[in-house]
């Protein structure tokens, strides 16, 4: 069994007008010291998953079925005085923008020392000696004096760095990264993706890498996930899909990589956009874009329009795909309605 | 820290200077002092010379200037009215009102924060919502209006018999209804004399007694306007990015929101709080009417009523030196919470 295992996970947003499906039939599992990418555009869902595991997704959100079992503790149902203890102390998680995670009229070294306090019971004065170790461990310069200094006086770079020794603080099983570096100088990105990766190598932490980055996939993770509007559609070592992507949107992905392009013309592009959650394509939710249906002999593709794909295996992948399935010789099941 | 405060004492300095032309200007141009001074007997010829006397006749400069350099030396001149140095009057009045705005100011930080916090953190609760209510219905009443529904409800107090009397539930519900009243709502009753001029309510309980309705309406407008402050401050800051990266980091809720959420909540409620607290100063010229609670705003009424201009200025004067020192403690404070304002100006 993995330490994280997370099936057929559903998260759904109460509007108004009805509910929103954020997340259909998650599922993945994570290894101790695994580094697992979540990519896919904005809107696929990425960052709902990575606050679900946590139980933190914000009201009307919220989680209508399937199982989260951390270490073989089934976290969903748990109250939030429980799940607290696991929350910064065996998975911790680091935000997208550092200008906005840190508390702007908090210390650095108050943000530290709370949160070991939340978990363990320790003196100020230890914790604050952990606390100075960590931020070594991040490598920032002079870490004496950033205990006592204020976010405003940090920059993006070392504020991300102060957050990494937050989540590192109480030596957590998994760090949740949702797009760590997206608000970063490039300069500083890879900084950044290179200290997360040492420490966790070093630690054998579990990372969740959330990005739309798909080289800092290939670079970090040994395993990753690619969603689409909410769905999880390829799953995979991470070196056999970027070698070889099965899925079209993946494939899509990968061509609209500039370093794919010729140089001199156009990038590539997938044509058209993520579909809004509240108004999904029927049957294959990625069909609208998908070149094997747009083009003119693929009109016939009835399945694609009308039956939700299931997940067929090729090589050590899993894909949702119907043209997958077919070339790979697969017999067409009725496809279940899984999220009913 | 010095050169804040030097920046901020000149900035005041400024302040009090425009004031001061302002009430002077005032000083200059309303009614006739001659004529509130002495009897109707008095000839013409007398008044004439009383007022060369007075140095009413110089022109405006020179008047403004004989003004400005008493009024530094705290010397406003003599109230018509009391025949004493208008300081003297002054300072017999200020205590009171001084204590009633603390009172006030003391209900509303006290109730205004917890009920804030609490209607943000359960906005959709029921009890929110009628805090909500109550608070609009506070906003809307004048304060003169709430002092004499206070006044006929807890002083004279109320019997109202809408119920059937010869049953035994109607019975009991009638005196639910109604009130007893006997609260003190007139005046200061016997304050105790602490030192100089200052008598204060507050040492012991039948005179905090005195101050419980006049308080109250003293602070019925800013209260609601405190609540809904912060409740729309705390709203905001509870959607944010370091009060989610709290969560996730497991700290406790209460921490969080006492804490991580109200520090930053606190930052704007403290500008605006400063300002309004000056502004009770000038409310307590209505609270002060209805209760006949003899502070500077009773004695001020009075004085426009007898035309007694020095001591309209000096009030004037007081107020605004009473505004610019609040102000300046505002900012300090705004200064110590807020880390990311550097009083001292030395390099970050």
């Amino acid at each position: 069994m993995s330490l994280l295992d997370v099936t057929h996970l559903d998260v759904r947003f109460a509007l108004r007008k009805g509910d929103v499906k954020a997340l259909r039939d998650v599922s993945f599992s994570l290894d101790r010291g695994e580094r697992l990418g979540i990519v896919g555009e904005s809107g696929a869902g990425k960052s709902v998953a990575a606050f679900t595991l946590l139980n933190l997704i914000a009201k009307p959100g919220y989680i209508a079925g399937g199982s989260i079992c951390f270490d073989g503790q089934e976290l969903i149902g748990r109250s939030d005085r429980s799940l607290r203890h696991i929350r910064g102390h065996r998975i911790s998680m680091i935000f997208q923008d550092p200008m906005m995670t840190l508390n702007p009229v908090l210390s650095i070294g108050e943000q530290m020392v709370e949160c070991l306090k939340a978990h363990r019971r320790i003196s100020t004065h230890e914790a604050r000696a952990i606390s100075l170790h960590k931020l070594v461990q991040v490598q920032i310069p002079s870490p004496e004096a950033r205990l006592d200094q204020y976010p405003h006086e940090l920059s993006g770079g070392m504020r991300q760095r102060v957050i990494i020794a937050i989540a590192l603080l109480l030596d957590p099983d998994i760090i949740i990264a949702d797009e760590p570096t997206t608000a970063l100088d490039v300069t500083i990105q890879a900084e950044i993706m290179a200290l997360l990766l040492s420490l966790c190598e070093k630690h054998n932490v579990g990372l969740i890498l959330i990005t739309h980055d798909l080289g800092v996939v290939s670079q970090v993770t040994q395993r990753m996930l690619v969603m689409y509007a909410g769905r999880v559609i390829e799953d995979g070592p991470t070196r056999e899909i970027i070698n070889d992507p099965q899925h079209p949107y993946t494939q899509g992905l990968m061509n609209a990589l500039p370093q794919m392009a010729t140089p001199g013309s156009h990038l590539n592009q997938i044509p058209g956009s993520m579909p809004s959650l509240d108004n999904l394509p029927s049957g294959c939710a990625f069909h609208p874009r998908c070149h094997f249906v747009t083009r003119p002999d693929g009109q016939h593709r009835q399945a694609c329009k009308e039956q939700v794909p299931d997940f067929v295996t090729s090589g050590n992948c899993r894909v949702a795909c119907h043209m997958v399935a077919d070339m790979l010789g697969y017999e067409r099941i009725p496809a279940e309605e899984i999220t009913q | 820290m010095l050169a804040f405060l030097i920046k901020r004492l000149f900035h005041a300095l400024l302040v009090m200077f425009v004031i001061s032309v302002i009430a002077f200007a005032i000083q200059d141009n309303l009614g006739d002092p001659i004529q509130q001074m002495v009897g109707q007997s008095v000839p013409e010829s007398e008044r004439a010379q009383l007022r060369e006397e007075l140095g009413l006749n110089d022109p405006f400069l020179v008047q403004y200037l004989r003004f400005a350099i008493n009024a530094a030396q705290f010397d406003f001149g003599y109230s018509y009215v009391f025949n004493q140095p208008t300081t003297e009057v002054i300072a017999r009045h200020l205590p009171a009102t001084l204590e009633l705005v603390a009172s006030a100011t003391f209900l509303i930080v006290v109730l205004s924060v917890p009920i804030g916090v609490y209607s943000a953190i359960k906005p959709r609760a029921w009890l929110s919502r009628f805090f909500m209510g109550i608070s609009i219905i506070g906003i809307s009443i004048p304060v003169f209006l709430t002092a004499i529904v206070l006044i006929q409800i807890f002083a004279i107090g109320i019997s109202w018999t809408p119920f059937p009397a010869d049953t035994s539930w109607g019975t009991w519900l009638n005196e639910v209804v109604s009130t007893e009243g006997g609260m003190p709502a007139y005046g200061r009753g016997d304050p105790i004399h602490v030192v100089g001029t200052w008598y204060t309510n507050f040492a012991s309980p039948r005179g905090l007694l005195y101050l419980v309705l006049p308080a109250i309406s003293l602070a019925s407008i800013m209260l609601p306007l405190f609540i809904r402050l912060i409740r729309a401050e705390m709203l905001e800051v509870l959607q944010s990015d370091y009060i989610k990266f709290a969560r996730a980091k497991g700290i406790r809720l209460r921490r969080i929101y006492f804490l991580h959420a109200l520090k930053n909540t606190m930052l704007p409620v403290i500008t605006v709080g400063g300002v309004q607290i000056g502004t009770l100063v000038a409310y307590t010229i209505l609270t002060e009417t209805v209760f006949q609670w003899p502070g500077m705003g009773l004695m001020f009424l009075d004085a426009i009523e007898r035309s007694d201009i020095p001591l309209i200025v000096t009030y004037l004067m007081i107020v605004g030196l009473i505004f610019v020192i609040t102000n300046t403690l505002v900012d300090l404070i705004y200064g110590l919470v807020n880390p990311t304002v550097k009083l001292t100006g030395k390099p970050a």
